[in-house]
């Protein structure tokens, strides 16, 4: 066994409901000790799905599940080793805060005088210490949040589970409690299996995120690896923003991969994988410049006029078209109070480096 | 002078309260509605024997009332018969509720359907239904109180249960399915998460359910004297006879009593409901 044994094991779980739903298309997975991991993909894709199954509220079609070692086959949800924090909360309406964080404690027999300790120390951790009386009906959308935490908390599961937690907050609030669940993470050390239909909130909370469509794993990265190294134009373009060239493959040789774009002309770039079928050119548009003039070899560059420009305080994004109809989107980063007036406008070259090209397999 | 300008001033377009058309038909829907309760409440005071002319002040006839061991009789009867079979209804149209809500099963509309037949079916149909179904079994007649009230209570159930039934499925459909699987998630049992869970989310249903099959029990007459002998004479069986002799302040006395019993028992069950 290696360092960080998978405390999760997701083996080739298909579920279809009545009616024909393929909600999850033989899924396997790992997920390590400790990782804060995200399922993310578009709703309806069958990530709440998969977590369902994990909380034992589904059943697999076809396929297993591993938590800890042991098959959860049979295993009913009050007594798997994971708790789960719900879309909608969940908190019990008709009892008050510590009545819902000991909710759990009392229903599995703990020690009764250990209660109210174990209570006090969940809100703390989520920083509702003293708000134990209040009933639910008297707490903001937040604190309900912190009280759903709390109670599966407490329990000391192996693993959270999260459904969409900050998808009714609103976005001040919920980048608060992004960084918020990050920190809980790391003072609790428990895994935190996180649902999500939003890229940012994977992205800035997440260890590794898997991307799910139509019920298929597409992709299980790192962030960075996720938003830098797409390997599928579904990928790419659900995650952050892309522009996307259609090519044709006229040629692989000497490590030159040379494509035809329509509208671009042949592109000849530098590759480390061989292919002999039509691939996609994928640019990041903060990867792409924007310049008076050629940059030189190591770019590509196009020229193009500029259609429109969006003003979005951080950055601007420029819109752009060239004779051939082909359009950019560029990202400019407005680094200094100067860039606010901006000089885009006219005909500009679109350049970017070699090897900031993605290439995405047919 | 606000107050003279008020009073020239146009009816706004919600003050229905200040439309003199709205104020009256206000009033008479009350008078309709409470006039003959409100004459009946008063003459049980009525110092006389004939119901007609107001003849002076007395508390002569809730005495008498009180006295009347037959009358008596009939009230603890019809108690008893409206509180254990309230009891059975609630449990009943609670399971018969659940059972709506939470499973799809063959024949699950027809049998949907079936459970509201009893409040449809004319009542003077079911009376005749429960004697000839009671006779046909051979129910046994002469069984000792309050055992041979066992057919009414029975008869009772079965025209009330479905309202409680109805009332609690009403509710259930605003029920957050997450909350059930929150108890489970946290390691309650099946039986745990509807005793706790589902069962207090409920009890605004099963209260009203409750009242309603009480005063449907307690005042029903059209059932209840198909299916009572000589021995087990209800309230508004006994209303019935005693009105054949003659209309008394004493029916009067009798009657306001129970429209206050009613009225108390109300209030309680609405307190207690407002309470959690």
């Amino acid at each position: 066994m290696s360092a960080n044994p998978p405390i999760i094991t997701v083996n080739r779980v298909s579920k279809s409901f009545p009616g024909g739903v393929q909600a999850l298309d033989r899924v396997s997975l790992e997920i390590a000790e400790g990782e804060f991991f995200a399922l993310l993909g578009p709703s309806g894709c069958g990530k709440t799905t998969l977590l369902r199954i994990l909380a034992g509220f589904e059943t697999p079609s076809e396929g297993g599940i591993f938590i800890d070692g042991a098959d959860m086959g049979r295993v009913p949800p009050n007594k798997r080793p994971v708790n789960m924090v719900f879309q909608s909360y969940a908190v019990f309406p008709h009892m008050t805060v510590a009545e819902n964080v000991a909710y759990g404690l009392k229903v599995t027999g703990a020690e009764r005088k250990q209660i109210p300790d174990m209570v006090d120390k969940a809100l703390e951790l989520v920083r509702l210490a003293g708000l134990g009386d209040r009933m639910p009906d008297r707490l903001s959308g937040g604190q309900r949040q912190r009280v759903a935490l709390a109670r599966a908390l407490v329990k000391k599961p192996r693993v959270l589970l999260l459904d969409e937690p900050l998808s009714a907050l609103d976005a001040k609030l919920r980048e608060a409690m992004q960084m918020e669940l990050v920190r809980l993470q790391d003072t609790v050390g428990i895994t935190f299996v996180i649902v999500t239909h939003d890229q940012n909130e994977a992205l800035s909370v997440a260890d590794r995120i898997a991307v799910i469509d139509q019920g298929r794993l597409l992709q299980v990265a790192s962030p960075a690896e996720l938003y830098e190294y797409p390997e599928s134009r579904f990928v790419a373009d659900f995650i952050g923003k892309m522009n996307l060239f259609e090519g044709t493959n006229v040629g692989c040789e000497d490590g030159i991969l040379s494509v035809l774009v329509n509208g671009l002309g042949r592109l000849d770039i530098p590759v480390t994988e061989m292919t002999n079928s039509d691939v996609g050119l994928a640019v990041r548009p903060e990867k792409m410049l924007l310049l008076d003039e050629h940059p030189g070899d190591a770019f590509l560059a196009f020229p193009a006029s500029v259609d429109k420009l969006a003003y979005q305080g951080s950055e601007t994004r420029v819109f752009l078209t060239n004779e051939k109809d082909v359009s950019f989107e560029v990202s400019v980063r407005n680094a200094s109070r100067d860039s606010a007036a901006n000089p885009f406008r006219g005909r500009m070259w679109v350049a970017w480096k070699h090897a900031d090209t993605l290439i995405l397999p047919d | 002078m606000i107050g003279t300008q008020g009073k020239r001033r146009v009816a706004g377009p919600l003050e229905y309260g200040r439309r003199m058309w709205v104020r009256l038909s206000l009033w008479a829907t009350l008078a309709f509605l409470y006039a003959p309760i409100v004459i009946l409440v008063a003459f049980s005071f009525n110092d006389s024997k004939r119901n007609i002319v107001w003849r002076g002040f007395t508390f002569k006839y809730y005495e008498k009332a009180w006295n009347n061991d037959a009358l008596i009789e009939a009230f603890t009867n019809s108690l008893t018969i409206a509180l254990v079979s309230t009891l059975i209804s609630v449990i009943l149209g609670m399971m018969t509720a659940v059972l709506l809500w939470r499973f799809r099963f063959p024949g699950k509309a027809p049998f949907e359907g079936s459970v509201s037949l009893p409040i449809i079916v004319p009542e003077i149909c079911m009376g005749v239904a429960m004697m000839t179904f009671f006779a046909d079994i051979g129910w046994p007649r002469d069984l000792p109180w309050p055992l041979n009230l066992g057919a009414i209570t029975i008869a009772h159930i079965s025209f009330s249960f479905p309202f409680v039934a109805m009332v609690v499925r009403a509710r259930l459909t605003h029920f957050n399915p997450e909350l059930e699987e929150a108890a489970r998630d946290l390691g309650a049992t099946q039986w745990r998460s509807f005793r706790d869970i589902l069962v207090p989310y409920m009890r605004p249903g099963l209260m009203a359910g409750g009242l309603l099959a009480f005063t449907l029990s307690l005042d029903d007459f059209v059932i209840t004297f198909f299916t009572s002998g000589p021995e087990t004479v209800t309230f508004p069986v006994k209303v019935y006879s005693m009105i054949r002799f003659s209309v008394t302040p004493e029916v009067n006395a009798a009657s306001t009593a129970l429209i206050m019993i009613t009225i108390v028992l109300t209030a309680i069950a609405l307190r207690l409901q407002n309470r959690t």
